[in-house]
């Protein structure tokens, strides 16, 4: 039914070895990639959801770094390529964008040689060749004055203009794969709302297929069509997009919608919050790592169930979390609304 | 730009003003005995001394004085007055030798330096970095004066390999020059070679940390080019900072004990004579001397920096 995945990434696990022992910080991810899909990777901060980006493009190979799984673009397994290999894939076929626009172009470079280099390390073209693929870049993600404005530096580009240019260079070479990283998180709300609606309407115009990391489930409402919420390296739900905004299985999902501002809704008189931090990955509680987050938590929550579809109606949106369909249902409306009451006493893990 | 270095030029004029002013002081001013018995010399006749304080006007005012002072100084009637020698004259002699040390010095300590930096940086946490780093720390620890006498005792009077110092001007046989030049230029280089390649660094793997060497990577750049354009151009910037001001001050002063020692007849030398007799007037040359070269490099410092760091150009630098 649906066209073959472009890229396939199968039980995924990177941790880090440190003094204080290893960080599992993606601890076993699997998700499939089509052609025009964007799929949404929603977590806190440290949930693992960057690592996960940076080590499909190898950005996380290191001495320290413990990395197993797959990741398969095309059927070719990036993990076990060479590091010359994977650098041709690397902007080619896969372009990233990074979440910090100010911080991500060398302040000593003109942007638009910066692009070329891109260019110019995957394709024989003359620099001048390059730079005029760089003012068509320039107009295609809306930057005006694109022929004077190759030549600035970033520092003479707002942040909203820079984030545009990364796209510029992201794109550069027609890559199949997008990984967007926090694409809008450093920039002001209207600026955000525009670079969505250019990423959108770039995924459907060169049918790209896109990877989003963020941390915020209204830029994932924007333009996911999967979404994955991790928690702790791990997956605790997956789904379509209306599966995960109107069906949430996972307490964790009632806590990320419920601290959502919506215009919809009456305003609450104190914005939710998820109660409690995220735990240490060197220290992780046993069995579900929300637990001590989590106002529902019962007996069975000692034991960490596995990611498997409980809805009988939906095969593919699948969660871990013991509670039953129905008890969920009830449990997930506070005043009538997805959330997440805080638990009784919030134990730090 | 050009109004950057209009400025910067501008800003280099007034700082040497200030600098002559201070020598001023610190020489004519401050010192409570009567300044033309210093200028003197020991012993002097009170004769001599008499002819000084008439020809520097002692007894008009301050600023006067001043006038008097910087007007002997670029008029090259500065001398020194046992024997009567002019002092400007002894110093451009001596320019061509102790330039020839400081840029030498300064050519090996700068190649060695970034070389060793960037192949520790490279291979940071690795047993070449190890050795390096054991190689530098060693280099920065030997003292001049310790290492100078050390060379030249076993290298050129056990092992006769390099001649025993003196100069040779490169006008009269460039191997000979460069020769009797070896021993005395590694010996002023050891120490930033050390200083530098911990320099580079440290600042290369802060720099290695930074998004944009990320970005470089996800363009799928290979790791020779991330290392050399991104890593390398954008950690040589403060670098470039501490050579304008190491070099100013090799041709300033740290040539002062090389040069004496290994008897290179340069400025450096020449104040250490002065020193050794206490002749003010070619001490009070060599100080403004000096101070011309360490304001002067300085500026070429930031308008490189300005080239190097487009930001810089924008924005009022530093420097003003």
């Amino acid at each position: 039914m649906s066209p073959a995945p472009l890229l396939s990434v199968s039980d995924l696990r990177v941790g880090f070895a440190t003094e204080e022992g290893v960080v599992q910080a993606v601890d076993g991810i699997s998700f499939d990639l089509r052609p025009g899909e964007v799929v949404a990777i929603v977590g806190e901060s440290g949930s693992g959801k960057s690592v996960t980006a940076q080590t499909i493009i190898g950005l996380t190979r290191a001495n320290n770094a413990r990395i197993e799984g797959s990741v398969k673009l095309e059927g070719e397994d990036l993990l076990s390529a060479s590091d010359s290999d994977l650098r041709r894939l690397r902007g080619d076929r896969i372009g990233m964008i990074f979440q910090d626009p100010m911080t991500s172009f060398n302040p000593v470079y003109r942007i638009g040689d910066q692009i070329v280099e891109a260019i110019r390390a995957h394709r024989e073209t003359s620099k001048s060749e390059g730079k005029r693929r760089v003012v068509e870049l320039f107009e295609a993600v809306g930057i005006p004055n694109a022929e004077r404005r190759v030549d600035d530096y970033p520092h003479e580009f707002s942040g909203g203009m820079r984030q545009r240019a990364m796209i510029a260079m992201a794109l550069a070479l027609e890559p199949e794969v997008l990984i967007a990283d926090e694409p809008t998180t450093a920039l002001d709300v209207t600026i955000q709302a525009q670079i969505l609606g250019l990423l959108e309407q770039l995924n459907r115009e060169r049918n790209l297929a896109t990877i989003l990391i963020t941390h915020d489930l209204g830029v994932v409402a924007e333009v996911a069509d999967r979404v994955l919420v991790m928690y702790a390296g791990k997956v605790v739900e997956e789904g379509t997009l209306d599966e995960i905004f109107y069906d949430p299985q996972h307490p964790y999902t009632w806590g990320l919608l419920g601290s959502l501002t919506r215009i919809d809704r009456p305003r609450p008189h104190r914005l939710p919050q998820i109660a409690g931090s995220p735990p240490s990955l060197l220290d992780l509680p046993d069995g579900c790592p929300f637990r001590p987050r989590c106002p529902h938590e019962f007996s069975k929550c000692p034991q960490y169930p596995g990611l498997e579809a409980r809805l009988p109606e939906a095969a593919d949106h699948r969660d871990r979390c013991w509670l039953t369909p129905e008890e969920k249902k009830a449990k997930r409306l506070v005043e009538g609304q997805i959330g997440l009451e805080p638990p009784p006493e919030v134990r730090q893990a | 730009m050009t109004r950057f270095i209009v400025r910067r030029l501008v800003a280099m004029i007034g700082v040497l003003f200030a600098v002559s002013v201070i020598v001023f002081v610190v020489f004519m001013v401050l010192p409570k005995q009567n300044p033309a018995q210093t200028l003197a010399g020991k012993n002097a006749t009170p004769g001599l001394v008499k002819n000084i304080e008439e020809e520097w006007g002692f007894d008009d005012s301050l600023p006067v004085q001043y006038a008097t002072m910087m007007k002997k100084v670029f008029t090259g009637e500065l001398t020194s007055y046992k024997p009567r020698l002019p002092v400007d004259d002894r110093i451009i002699e001596g320019i061509p030798a102790t330039l020839s040390l400081a840029v030498g010095a300064a050519v090996i300590w700068l190649f060695f330096g970034l070389l060793l930096g960037y192949l520790s940086a490279i291979r940071a946490g690795g047993w070449l970095d190890r050795i390096l780093t054991g190689v530098s720390i060693a280099g920065i620890s030997i003292p001049v004066f310790l290492l100078a006498p050390v060379l030249l005792y076993f290298l050129s009077y056990k092992l006769e390999i390099f001649p025993n110092a003196q100069y040779v001007p490169f006008s009269e046989d460039p191997y000979e020059w460069a020769r009797h030049l070896i021993l005395p230029w590694f010996t002023l280089a050891l120490l930033s070679i050390g200083f530098y390649s911990r320099v580079l660094r440290s600042n290369m793997l802060d720099v290695m940390n930074e998004d944009y060497v990320r970005t470089a990577r996800a363009k799928g750049l290979s790791e020779r080019k991330v290392m050399t354009r991104h890593v390398l151009r954008n950690s040589l910037i403060p670098v470039i900072t501490l050579f304008g001001l190491d070099f100013g001050a090799t041709i300033a002063g740290t040539a002062i004990i090389t040069e004496a020692i290994f008897s290179i007849d340069g400025v450096g030398y020449y104040a250490a004579e002065a020193v050794k007799k206490f002749e003010l007037p070619p001490i009070m040359g060599v100080a403004l001397y000096g101070a011309f070269f360490v304001v002067l490099l300085n500026a070429l410092v930031d308008i490189a920096y300005a080239y190097l760091d487009p930001r810089v150009r924008l924005g009022e630098s530093a420097s003003e």
